[in-house]
């Protein structure tokens, strides 16, 4: 069998300490395998926002372990962290973090600014994600004039720059209307189907998580079955 | 991220907030246009004394006089011993000065480095008159190798054979030129007294005009050929031993260190004369004024630290600003030193940019200030420029604002560096 791209083993995060305390996650194991997609479900406030963020390795676990390619997280050091971070994955955040005062294409290749990739190859990468997703014609403008759904298409092009294998979001479709949701849908499941990427996405949306292979549903910091978050 | 990305993008950075970047740029504009202004006022008048020294004497010659070990009181007076003479001396009244005679030239000429001795000769001309008009007092520096800031004509010539003389400014007018112009080229007569009490006459060709100086003492300079022409008119009649005894002799030396210099004073010492150099006499007039621009200097650095808070503040806002941002980029994996050397360059940036506009505009006014100066209330001074800027220590001044600006932005670098990528993409 092949190796999974993620996994996880008894997963834990403490947020606080003493009455403050809160344990956002309380051992999680999971597997994902290569080219999957999978939904993580949950309420807010069930950890499921955490638990993306340590699969991404953006944070530390409190306890147990993250699995890239077969490889402990904990073992790296940071120079190969951010070498995985900027090269094997792509986000796409809730919010669009978009620096509204230059232009889309300037903040395309922003992962590829910070690879030390070279303007030119910059230039020519950055147009070709932006063609792919239909925003070639806005490369010049400022990212803060336009659209929500173009800023999240934006987004979803500064993710894709540095071809990642996995794609995580974030509430991909929670700041946009249905119509432009459902567009910016259908561009993340071709990306899985047809270009290979590893789909990985936190929602609360029942009718979005249906669409996707695998769906993990998560409460008060564990993983359930989805009969028990229906009954629920 | 390559460093030339880092830079391109710190200084796009830095324009991003336009109004407060301009108003940091303002407060370390104050600091380098007040340090560029106190370190152009020290060139100028380190440059004026420098000029006006060299027209006293030269920089590489001793003044060189026998000396004097009877000086300490309750030794009883000296033993006479026929070999030494002494001369009646300035100081206090009575005071004498051993003269040197031709063996003690021969014995500072024999001193290693020392390339030439020429005894200082006391030469009291009684008047200068020109074309039979009204005959003036007279005084000869005795100096030689003096370089006097000319108003007009030429520097003397110590090689030629014609008697030449560069008369101050403030003789032309009576003597009857119409100006320094017309002076130059004149033959004028220099009357002078022998031991016996005979008019002697001495025909000079008025070579240069110079300058009024600070440190000059009124006095005419003479060439190497007047000087010897006065001599001997003023010691005609006087017996052979007063002809040839001198109270100083003007050793030279080629350019040299200052452990060189103070080898040579030591041998000197030893041989039992004392050497000064000009700069021992008048070098205290540059130590006052060194210290009065060091006490602005401090004032103005002052200024910048305030500026260097004034940094601080203005990154730390970027920072905090930024904080998704940096969290972002962090997570796109950049690496905390990159993110340090991102924001402390946009601080050097902002040091850059105040510092080359301060100095700039410093330059600029400086100039036209001390322009303004030279041709009105300093105009007695001639050859004063107040303020004068040298490339190098405005050059230093730059470095100087931009590493305070660097070390006021290594904090909020800092800070940005250690954040966490996920508190900061929380952070609303």
């Amino acid at each position: 069998m092949q190796v999974p791209i993620l996994s996880t083993r008894d997963l834990k995060k403490t947020y606080g300490r003493g009455p403050d305390r809160f344990d956002a996650l309380k051992g999680v194991s999971l597997d994902i395998e290569r080219g999957d997609s999978v939904a993580i479900v949950g309420k807010s406030g069930s950890g499921k926002s955490t638990l993306m963020h340590l699969l991404a390795l953006l944070d530390a676990p409190g306890g147990g372990e993250v699995h890239v390619d077969g490889t402990n997280a904990k073992t790296l050091s940071g120079r190969r962290l951010n070498m995985l971070r900027n090269q094997m994955f792509g986000f796409v955040f809730q919010q669009f973090f978009l620096n509204h005062t230059t232009s889309v294409l300037e903040n395309v290749v922003l992962p590829l600014k910070i690879a030390g990739t070279g303007a030119r190859e910059r230039r020519a990468r950055g147009m070709e994600v932006l063609e792919q997703l239909e925003l070639a014609d806005k490369a010049r403008n400022k990212a803060g004039n336009l659209s929500g759904g173009q800023k999240q298409r934006v987004v979803i092009a500064r993710a894709l720059a540095n071809n990642p294998q996995v794609l995580f979001a974030d509430e991909p479709t929670g700041n946009l209307d249905t119509a432009t949701g459902t567009i910016v849908e259908d561009i993340l499941f071709d990306l899985n189907q047809n270009h290979g990427i590893t789909l990985i996405t936190v929602t609360h949306d029942h009718d979005l998580a249906a669409r996707f292979n695998r769906r993990l549903y998560i409460r008060d910091g564990q993983l359930i079955s989805s009969d028990e978050e229906h009954a629920a | 991220m390559k460093p030339l990305e880092t830079l391109t993008t710190a200084i796009a950075n830095s324009f991003r907030s336009k109004l407060r970047t301009t108003l940091t740029i303002l407060a370390i504009f104050v600091g380098a246009f007040t340090l560029t202004i106190t370190n152009g006022l020290g060139t100028g008048i380190s440059n004026y004394i420098d000029s006006q020294v060299a027209a006293v004497g030269p920089g590489n010659a001793f003044t060189v006089t026998k000396t004097d070990t009877s000086s300490s009181p309750g030794s009883g007076p000296q033993k006479y011993d026929p070999n030494t003479r002494v001369l009646a001396a300035g100081g206090r009244p009575g005071s004498t000065q051993v003269a040197l005679n031709q063996s003690d030239l021969d014995t500072i000429a024999a001193v290693s480095g020392i390339t030439g001795v020429t005894p200082v000769s006391r030469l009291n001309p009684a008047y200068i008159q020109w074309n039979n008009r009204d005959k003036y007092q007279l005084s000869v520096s005795p100096l030689a190798g003096a370089q006097p800031q000319l108003a007009a004509g030429e520097a003397l010539d110590d090689a030629g054979t014609q008697p030449q003389i560069i008369l101050p400014t403030s003789y032309i007018t009576p003597l009857g030129f119409t100006g320094n112009d017309q002076a130059i080229g004149q033959d004028v007569i220099i009357g002078i007294q022998d031991a016996t009490g005979t008019m002697h006459t001495v025909t000079a060709r008025i070579n240069g005009v110079e300058d009024n100086a600070l440190l000059g003492s009124g006095g005419a300079f003479a060439n190497k050929t007047l000087t010897a022409a006065l001599t001997d008119a003023q010691s005609t009649g006087a017996p052979a031993t007063t002809k040839n005894t001198w109270t100083a002799a003007t050793a030279t030396f080629a350019s040299a260190s200052k452990t060189q210099i103070s080898d040579m004073k030591s041998q000197l010492s030893a041989a039992g004369y004392t050497a000064q150099t000009l700069e021992d006499r008048i070098g205290t007039v540059k130590t006052v004024i060194n210290g009065i621009i060091g006490v602005l200097d401090a004032f103005a650095v002052i200024a910048l630290v305030a500026a260097g808070f004034g940094i601080v503040n203005t990154l730390l806002m970027s920072v905090q600003e930024r904080t998704r941002e940096i969290g972002l980029m962090k997570a796109m994996g950049m690496g905390s030193g990159s993110v340090f050397a991102l924001f402390s360059t946009e601080a050097a940036f902002i040091g850059l940019l105040g510092s080359l506009i301060g100095s700039g505009a410093a330059i600029g006014l400086g100039t036209a200030i001390s322009g303004a100066l030279a041709r009105g209330p300093l105009s007695d001074l001639a050859g004063l420029q107040i303020l004068s800027f040298a490339p190098a220590p405005v050059a230093g001044v730059i470095l100087l604002v931009m590493a305070i600006a660097f070390i006021a932005g290594t904090l909020p670098a800092w800070r940005a560096a250690r954040q966490n990528p996920i508190d900061s993409l929380r952070y609303e």
